[in-house]
């Protein structure tokens, strides 16, 4: 008999796709969160994948917190370009005039938190009842129970008591009026996977993700990007150097890893003898024991 | 650097009940593969010295949510991930109290293979088969049967091949064709990742050395042709104006371009004219490959359609059999209509007749109290507002396996296993 196995990135690609297409078959007003990030590079990916040669049937959800790294807003307009699809920017700036969100202020204020605020008035002004996202269930503790589709409430909340049960490939998005899911086709991959994936696939990434020199500076365990939307203390001193960005979010608390990998296979190397994982560098999950948890019930990605 | 060609994807479930060690295990597996990264480990170290233990509690690496840290308990399943160079592994971790039927069943759904666990002091016990036979249910083809706290029985070899034995004549129920026995001990590393040098007198692999090799391969159905579809792909572009690709997973067999098919419920017949994918038409799919098929004919095809060999078809019915798990706080209301969703294709129904609810600690049939409340598994028949193509869950799981919903709420209340 043939050998009939799909190697595991194979497999996991098939799982995610048929995630994506269940998403477009059973909601009304889909649309994929795109942050800019790898994990949301990959989705937008496989969504390209699962619908050719039909372009993608929903839009991309840009949250802007206004800290963006300009690389990030560079590559999305591009990627937008070139899928031909529909983008939709919500921003946090408009969510702080309107007074719906207040901005922290102190040496750790981070516009992190407003985005959910910002994420949850985009995602009802535009009627939005299945938002995708790259999350992945090995990121973060909180994240291991969650499922593939994440039922929330009329107040976009997540109760992690009050999950359905997601049995074989069966993926119920059935809801009353006013709920809406949060869906999450990549939850079986992890960072490794992604890395190994974007190999194999030669997805193109922002320059971000390998070696620059930056201007940077330390704080306790993080290297912060020097920027105007950080305010440093006096003993935090800037210097020039060699780095690279694990995961890419917010200006204000993304951190990087000293680095002079300079191609996925570099990364790939590193990430293998890595001992910190990769939330280990982002500032807003090391608030509590339970930052992550926190925050997701909230309506948080 | 990982092969990632050559590498295989094992899906395995974990089951045991409190205090077994399951955590610990699978701390162990992650901690022993170098899963485990510092600062996860860090945390686990400062935890383990705030509750004043004087060992690393590897079983923290793993509980999740503020609730279950608050009692001390895994309230749901939860998905954890390792990789050896030689293959992904998955593991839904499930709870084992009694009241979580349901998370097992749920973690079992998608496994290749399950872990039980035995404390060595305790042997076989009720839990040890309630959860052996849900695995039988679910058709898990492997079980593992870890004999656990070796360390606290003097790695006796007596305790061990008297568990062994017990297990073997309990097992000769079940429908699980390979059974694996290991004496371990997951606190100290004894055969879970390296070998022990404590117990000389077994012969058998660690445990990762049978996760990493065991042939998972044939778990896939690779005879019967089937396909549901599950979304239309009609581009209206210039470019592909008159494409027409039905999307969707195989759930079994092999399909190749000029095969003769048959689409049903219509049953119209056609030919594949390709199948394909982002990166071209391929020669042949099947499970669980993700591709899109055309047809040589124009036909009208929806979601909810399966797209089959005339020679080989599932069976079409409105009255079905099922194996039911009750997943749901509120009980089985005997009259509602239920949704139902079954490959892609969504229906309603309802329950007709309760046969008989199975003891799942002995197999029993109790034929006399048919109240079915969460937890509870029974043989039921329902009848369906529209037919299913379906096979026997045993058959094809993909095929065989159904959700019911709540109309009301929109919850998944249970699930089904089509005999």
């Amino acid at each position: 008999m043939e050998n009939y196995n799909l190697n595991y990135l194979k497999e996991l690609e098939a799982e995610s796709i048929f995630v994506i297409r269940e998403v477009a078959a059973q909601f009304e007003r889909p649309a994929l969160l795109f942050s800019g990030g790898k994990d949301s590079i990959i989705l937008a990916h496989l969504s390209r994948k699962a619908f050719h040669p039909a372009k993608i049937p929903f839009p991309l959800i840009h949250i802007d917190t206004g800290h963006n790294f300009p690389d990030t807003l560079t590559y999305r307009d591009e990627l937008i370009k070139e899928l031909g699809v529909r983008l939709i920017v919500g921003y946090v700036q408009d969510s702080i005039d309107k007074g719906r969100a207040k901005e922290e202020t102190g040496y750790n204020a981070s516009r992190n938190m407003l985005q959910t605020v910002t994420l949850l008035d985009t995602l009802e002004e535009h009627k939005i009842d299945a938002a995708m996202g790259g999350a992945r269930r090995d990121e973060e503790k909180a994240r291991a129970k969650e499922r593939f589709f994440s039922h929330r409430d009329e107040f976009g909340q997540w109760d992690p008591k009050n999950q359905r049960p997601e049995l074989w490939n069966i993926f119920n998005g059935k809801k009353n009026h006013g709920e809406h899911f949060r869906v999450f086709p990549i939850s079986n991959w992890t960072e490794m996977d992604v890395w190994n994936y974007i190999h194999m696939e030669n997805i193109p990434l922002p320059v971000l993700y390998f070696t620059h020199q930056r201007l940077c500076f330390r704080r306790d365990d993080t290297i912060l990007a020097h920027s105007e939307f950080i305010k440093q203390k006096e003993s935090e001193n800037s210097e020039m150097m060699q780095v690279r960005f694990r995961t890419i979010g917010d200006m204000s608390c993304t951190g990087a890893v000293l680095s002079e990998a300079n191609s996925v296979e570099d990364i790939i190397k590193e990430i293998s003898i890595s001992r910190v994982t990769e939330r280990g560098t982002r500032a807003d999950d090391k608030r509590s024991d339970s930052a992550m948890e926190d925050r997701k019930k909230e309506g948080y990605f | 650097m990982i092969d990632y060609k050559k590498n295989e994807l094992l899906r395995f479930t974990t089951a045991g009940s409190v205090d077994d060690g399951k955590s610990t295990l699978i701390g162990r597996l992650l901690y022993d593969s170098k899963s485990i990264f510092e600062d996860q480990l860090a945390a686990v170290k400062k935890s383990s010295e705030y509750k004043g233990l004087d060992y690393v509690d590897l079983s923290l690496l793993t509980d999740g949510l503020k609730a279950e840290r608050e009692q001390s308990i895994t309230i749901d399943v939860a998905y954890r991930y390792f990789s050896t160079p030689k293959r992904k592994f998955i593991i839904a971790d499930t709870p084992g109290h009694i009241q979580y039927t349901r998370n097992m069943v749920t973690g079992a759904s998608t496994a290749n293979l399950a872990i039980i666990l035995v404390d060595a002091r305790h042997g076989v016990v009720e839990q040890t088969c309630r959860h052996s036979l849900i695995a039988s249910l679910l058709k898990i083809n492997h079980i593992i049967l870890c004999i656990n706290k070796m360390d606290l029985v003097n790695y006796d070899r007596e305790i061990y091949e008297k568990i062994v034995e017990d297990y073997k004549a309990f097992a000769s129920k079940l429908q699980v064709k390979d059974i694996h026995f290991i004496p371990i001990s997951a606190l100290l590393g004894d055969n879970v990742v390296d070998r022990s040098e404590r117990m000389d007198w077994y012969e058998g692999s660690t445990l990762l050395y049978l996760l990493e090799n065991i042939h998972i391969g044939s778990d896939n159905n690779h005879i019967d042709c089937r396909f549901p579809v599950q979304y239309v792909i009609r581009p209206q572009s210039d470019l592909h104006h008159d494409y027409r690709g039905y999307a969707g997973r195989i759930a079994g067999g092999v399909f190749k371009p000029g095969d003769e098919v048959m689409i049903l419920p219509s049953g119209f017949t056609s030919k594949i004219k390709s199948i394909d994918t982002y990166e071209g038409p391929v020669e042949e799919a099947f499970a669980p490959m993700s591709v899109t098929i055309t047809l040589e004919d124009d036909i009208d095809i929806s979601r909810g359609d399966m797209i089959v060999r005339s020679h080989n078809q599932p069976v079409t019915g409105q009255d079905i059999d099922l194996i039911l798990c009750w997943l749901n706080n509120k009980p089985v209301n005997p009259s509602a209509k239920y949704l139902l969703m079954h490959t892609t294709k969504d229906a309603r129904a309802i329950i007709k007749e309760i046969n008989y609810k199975i003891d799942i600690n002995t197999l029993h049939r109790i034929e006399d109290d048919k109240d079915l409340k969460m937890n509870d598994i029974a043989r039921v028949r329902i009848r369906t507002t529209q037919p299913l193509f379906y096979d026997s869950y045993s058959r094809n799981r993909y095929t065989g396996s159904l959700i019911l919903i709540d109309e009301g709420t929109k919850e998944t209340v249970a699930a089904g296993m089509i005999i």
